[in-house]
């Protein structure tokens, strides 16, 4: 029978919870990296039991993490993020500019055939890649040489978050940032151009035509089909089915279409899910709701998954790495919360099951279907 | 012999308990103290020190003899009850956050 592992990553630790395909009872291991934030964990799509994880902290700053026993052990690898060349500056909070400095690594997303090859998304935003399991990062730097001077961090950073690649167009993929906007390469990273259009910011960017500057929260894609995007934006749930060139608004009737996660059901190409934060400056769902809002039809049209989920007194936030899926028939859906809640479900997101309840703020969750 | 304490989380990253041990060639400094603790645990490196501009990470500090030498230039001499090992120097993660 299959099993599910999923990797959290908390404020205060990773953690491992895995189930057979039933996905009734969890084992729960953990925490790793005690008192350390991981900001996310993911394994190869290579090699199932390599997992790379990014192991941060106010005090001691950043490393990276390997296992190649399915997160059994770990050992440290290459933690060394140098910007290429000179750095220089990008925009400031004040309009000044101001230089690149290295903070923290957001994401990493490990190569869909090369274990060793492994992308990490950091803030101040930049993209880097290692070929060596992680032992040596170097930039892309074709990516900040994309107006990179007009890039202006938001209130959570300057932060590179998403990193999409493409199944089919081995060349291709897809990145974003926040408050900059999501920006497309399609010669695996020698060069970059913005992919904005159609994206509508009155209020934080009244130039309706801006490249740049735009606050990208998170965009997914379904595997057989990857020249659709989805893409959940500070405001707005976006789709584009032309790889980015063009998005359109697809939030419907939405409660509210500010969130951070969006994901794709595993075999349901235009089966989404988001979960609706009431607004920017009061993240958590609306009328105290926790709602998964599932659309069938690739947006637009969407109902609320409620099943299992606390339906009063709850201010929990989701953040943008913190949802995904598996690959079983019926897919599992999976999200963790920032009050420490993991929760699943097994039948797409009809019912849902806290399998864990009291873990740190969790970061991220991310879904393994093994053999 | 200079006597290192490392806060819980580096020792637990470096996989030692209690204090570390490190020969050092010539006047022991600060500086080569943390060159000679990052060369013989490399797991360490970045998280005392950025590896890009070498500069204290904010929030260690460096105590020795009861003293804060965190501010003093990497080049300063280690106390010579460090040098003697009579004393250990201490790399510290700060009370910060509230």
């Amino acid at each position: 029978m299959s099993t599910v592992r999923l990797l959290v990553g908390t404020r205060k630790g990773a953690f491992v919870l895995t189930s057979d395909g039933k996905r009734e009872t969890w084992n729960v291991s953990g925490p790793h990296f005690a008192g350390w934030e991981l900001y996310h964990l993911k394994g190869s799509p290579a090699d199932a039991n390599r997992l790379y994880a990014s192991q941060s902290s106010g005090w001691f700053g950043q490393l990276v993490q390997r296992s190649n026993d399915g997160g059994k052990t770990w050992e440290p690898v290459g933690n060394k993020f140098a910007y290429d060349g000179t750095p220089g500056t990008h925009k400031w909070y004040d309009g000044t500019q101001h230089p690149w400095e290295f903070k923290r690594v957001w994401h990493l997303e490990p190569s869909l055939n090369d274990p060793d090859t492994v992308y990490a998304g950091i803030e101040d935003a930049a993209l880097f890649r290692t070929s060596d399991g992680g032992q040596n990062w170097e930039e892309l730097p074709a990516l900040r040489h994309t107006k990179g001077d007009l890039w202006q961090p938001g209130a959570g950073g300057m932060c590179l978050h998403t990193i999409v690649l493409d199944p089919q167009h081995k060349d291709r993929m897809y990145v974003a940032i926040s408050a900059a906007g999501a920006f497309r390469s399609d010669d695996a990273g020698k060069t970059f151009r913005p992919i904005n259009k159609g994206l509508k910011s009155p209020h934080e960017l009244p130039d309706p035509d801006a490249e740049v500057g735009h606050c990208v929260h998170r965009i997914a894609i379904h595997k057989s089909r990857p020249d659709v995007l989805f893409m959940q934006k500070h405001w707005d749930v976006m789709r584009s089915d032309n790889g980015g060139d063009m998005w359109t608004e697809v939030s419907g009737n939405l409660p509210t279409d500010f969130g951070f996660p969006i994901d794709v059901h595993a075999h349901e190409p235009d089966t989404i899910y988001v979960v609706p934060i009431k607004s920017d400056s009061e993240h958590y769902p609306p009328d105290g709701k926790l709602r998964v809002y599932r659309s069938k039809s690739g947006g637009n049209e969407w109902e609320a998954l409620t099943r299992g989920l606390p339906q009063s007194d709850c201010y929990v936030n989701v953040l943008r790495d913190a949802m995904a899926v598996d690959s079983l028939d019926k897919c599992g859906v999976y999200f963790g919360t920032t009050g420490g809640q993991v929760y699943g479900s097994s039948d797409s997101g009809e019912n849902w099951k806290p399998i864990v309840r009291d873990l740190p703020a969790v970061l991220s969750v991310e879904a393994q279907t093994l053999p | 012999m200079i006597r290192v304490v490392l806060p819980a989380h580096l020792r637990t990253l470096a996989r030692v308990s209690g204090e570390v041990q490190l020969d050092v060639a010539g006047e022991p400094t600060f500086l080569s103290v943390v060159d000679a603790l990052e060369a013989r645990y490399p797991m360490l490196r970045g998280t005392i020190r950025d590896q890009v501009t070498h500069e204290r990470r904010p929030f260690v500090r460096f105590f020795a003899c009861q003293e804060d030498y965190s501010l003093e230039p990497p080049e300063t001499p280690l106390p010579n009850a460090v040098v003697k090992g009579d004393e250990p120097f201490l790399i510290v993660g700060a009370m910060a956050g509230g």
